[in-house]
């Protein structure tokens, strides 16, 4: 799988504001059945949007959002925590998402996210409270500068991942990168035996 | 020679490559741990890039999270849906076609992974070892470094048995004095968590120190690092000791003869220094841990159980009672229990299973309530039932299951109902976890015990204090 080079991007936010999104609600563990990881994004929040009858609720927080326009996902502290299913940034991928952006990205999801190209970005609290409270704004976030940049030239740095960063302003697979290391390798296993 | 945590010194052994300021480290993964429902798009990567499965010695599998827990019908699974079959099936060629040591329907040591893992002596101290499945932490009982990764990861172990790893900063959590009667490793994991928060631990391995880990069997430290992850940190750690070395010694895959006697004076050199430094560092008193139970539906909203549930700090905690259906400020003792879950990598091991003997032996369970007991292992399964515990449990109205991750993760049919509430030995009370609309209290085995009997959220105190009903 090689990676699509990502500089930067404009898009609107779309806001969960609810606390530690763990991966169940992003995608709930009875859609894992699947042994590919094409077409999930149908299923992103599953829980949220539709009834057990599979009706949309009322209170569906994607109503209306079209994925095409809302690609940044501003989530409450402590996003992506719990099981480390691959299938949630796959999820959210497919719905249309490019970014997440919360104070704190759980540590499985975030090496996942940045895998598929989903950008993990942690935000001081302070522009994660700004973030919350203007849902829909647009924003652009450039990778190469690790800025934030409203319309009316509010910025701000971010933090991500130097080497997940590198592998996308570069299209660099990481795999691809582990493989090279083949010699060191193999060194490390003669000094095993 | 500076001072090393016992983290520092298993990462150190392991580093392929030193990290530098652009580049993590290239760490090499002793152990890779494989199940059906994470590993089948890992395969499809290798076979896109036309690439081998590097070390299959390295490399073990079994079925677990979708596979059915009810008896067999003509000899055969009754999958929960074709989905979860396929997926089973996926495995059994994959590992057929990579080689790989699978532990399928027919192995006599079939089981969740991180308890069938360790009974086969695959899991040692200062090993490295990665699953996909966040839960892998468990293995940090026994001194390794072992933590959860993505399916992308999987495929990298698989091609080139390296992770790319930054290094975590490093959490030392040292439980002090000894716990009163009755208290469980399942306790001192929630009243952890509870202490951290749910994101306490993000960035982290944590190391469990401190008289109260120390005086834990091997069953309860597995219990305590498997959820670390529940306080957000990949890994938990406890150093070896001759309680490791002693449960070790015999298991399949364990050293013999002289390679036992050198890993042994190896393994004593893992540990952390006097003067080893942590990035950050909490500690609790064991003989303040009660029986814990949660009251939201984040694992670190636990509690004591004969507490009230605390006047929620912000919108999260109001939802999460909210959805539990509870009321600030009131106790959750007491509430109607409807469905009762023993069993996980959590609390699926035999130690577990003598604690809910305890209470059920000589009991029935409440009218109301269907308890599931789903053992760990089929070497659970066997050693239960050489004493006779199937017997107790199905006498006190339980259904006593075939190995699985069953209800933990609700994908293979055992599940419950919307509305209804789940007295839980797993790692999880998520929204609709246990089943769309369910909610969970997650409680140790003899909590989840005597709920059962009492139909209600219950202290199990007292059932220690009581004499069985002959």
């Amino acid at each position: 799988m090689s990676l699509e080079k990502i500089t930067q991007f404009t898009s609107k936010t779309m806001v969960l504001e609810a606390e530690n999104i763990d991966t169940d609600q992003i995608i709930p563990a009875r859609f894992l059945t699947t042994t590919v990881r094409e077409g999930l994004g149908k299923l992103a929040f599953y829980d949220w949007r539709y009834n057990e009858a599979g009706l949309p609720v009322n209170s569906d927080p994607f109503a209306g959002k079209d994925s095409g326009i809302h690609q940044i996902l501003v989530g409450g502290d402590n996003f992506g925590c719990g099981s480390s299913r691959e299938h949630a940034p796959w999820a959210l991928v497919d719905f249309g998402f490019r970014a997440v952006i919360s104070t704190k990205v759980a540590d499985i999801f975030k090496n996942n996210a940045l895998k598929n190209g989903l950008l993990p970005i942690e935000v001081e609290p302070k522009v994660h409270a700004e973030l919350l409270a203007a849902p829909g704004v647009e924003l652009t976030i450039d990778l190469e500068r690790r800025e934030i940049i409203r319309p009316d030239h509010w910025r701000q740095s971010f933090e991500v991942d130097p080497f997940g960063r590198q592998c996308l302003l570069d299209g660099i697979d990481p795999l691809g990168f582990l493989q090279s290391c083949e010699t060191d390798i193999e060194k490390f296993e003669a000094r095993q035996t | 020679m500076s001072s090393k945590s016992l983290f520092d010194k298993v990462w150190e052994r392991h580093l392929v490559r030193a990290q530098t300021p652009e580049q993590p480290g290239v760490l090499y993964i002793d152990r890779h741990l494989v199940h059906e429902v994470t590993s089948p798009q890992a395969f499809s990567m290798l076979r896109e890039k036309d690439l081998k499965l590097r070390c299959p010695e390295r490399t073990f599998a079994t079925m677990d999270h979708s596979i059915p827990t009810i008896p067999f019908v003509d000899g055969k699974p009754v999958y929960a849906s074709e989905e979860t079959g396929a997926q089973v099936s996926t495995l059994q060629q994959n590992c057929a076609d990579f080689d790989i040591e699978l532990h399928g329907w027919d192995s006599p040591n079939r089981g969740v992974i991180h308890v069938m893992a360790p009974e086969l002596g695959l899991t040692l101290p200062g090993m490295t070892i990665v699953c996909g499945d966040s839960h892998t932490a468990t293995h940090g009982a026994f001194g390794a470094l072992a933590f959860g990764i993505g399916t992308t990861e999987v495929a990298h172990v698989f091609a080139t048995q390296c992770l790319l790893q930054a290094k975590p900063k490093a959490l030392r959590v040292t439980i002090d004095g000894r716990l009163n009667d009755g208290i469980t490793a399942k306790d001192m994991a929630l009243a952890v968590i509870a202490a951290l928060g749910a994101a306490g631990g993000t960035g982290y391995v944590i190391e469990y120190a401190g008289e109260a880990v120390r005086g834990l069997s091997m069953e309860g430290r597995m219990t305590l690092c498997n959820m670390s992850i529940e306080a957000g940190a990949r890994a938990g750690m406890i150093a070896p000791d001759d309680i490791t070395f002693n449960w070790l010694k015999g298991r399949t895959h364990a050293p013999e003869g002289q390679a036992w006697d050198d890993a042994i004076a190896d393994w004593k050199t893992l540990c952390s220094d006097e003067a080893a430094v942590f990035d950050k560092e909490i500690s609790l008193r064991g003989q303040h841990i009660a029986p814990m139970i949660t009251y939201g539906p984040s694992p670190d909203q636990a509690m004591a159980v004969d507490s009230i549930t605390p006047n929620p700090a912000g919108d999260v905690e109001a939802d999460g009672l909210e959805y539990m259906q509870f009321t600030a400020g009131r106790p959750v003792m007491g509430e109607k229990v409807d469905v009762v879950f023993i069993g996980s990598c959590t609390n699926g091991r035999l130690s577990d299973l003598w604690d809910v003997a305890d209470v059920l032996k000589g009991r029935k369970i409440h009218e109301r309530v269907r308890m599931l007991i789903v053992p760990g292992s089929e070497q659970v399964r066997r050693n239960a039932e050489s004493e006779g515990l199937h017997d107790i449990f199905t006498a006190a109205g339980a259904e006593w299951r075939l190995p699985g991750c069953s209800m933990c993760i609700a994908m293979n049919g055992d599940m419950a109902q919307p509305g209804e509430l789940v007295v839980s030995t797993s790692n999880r009370n998520f929204k609709g976890r246990q089943g769309k609309g369910a909610r969970t209290v997650l409680a140790s085995p003899a909590t989840a015990a005597a709920c059962a009997v009492w139909g209600e959220v219950a202290d199990p105190r007292p059932f220690r204090e009581t004499p069985h009903v002959a």
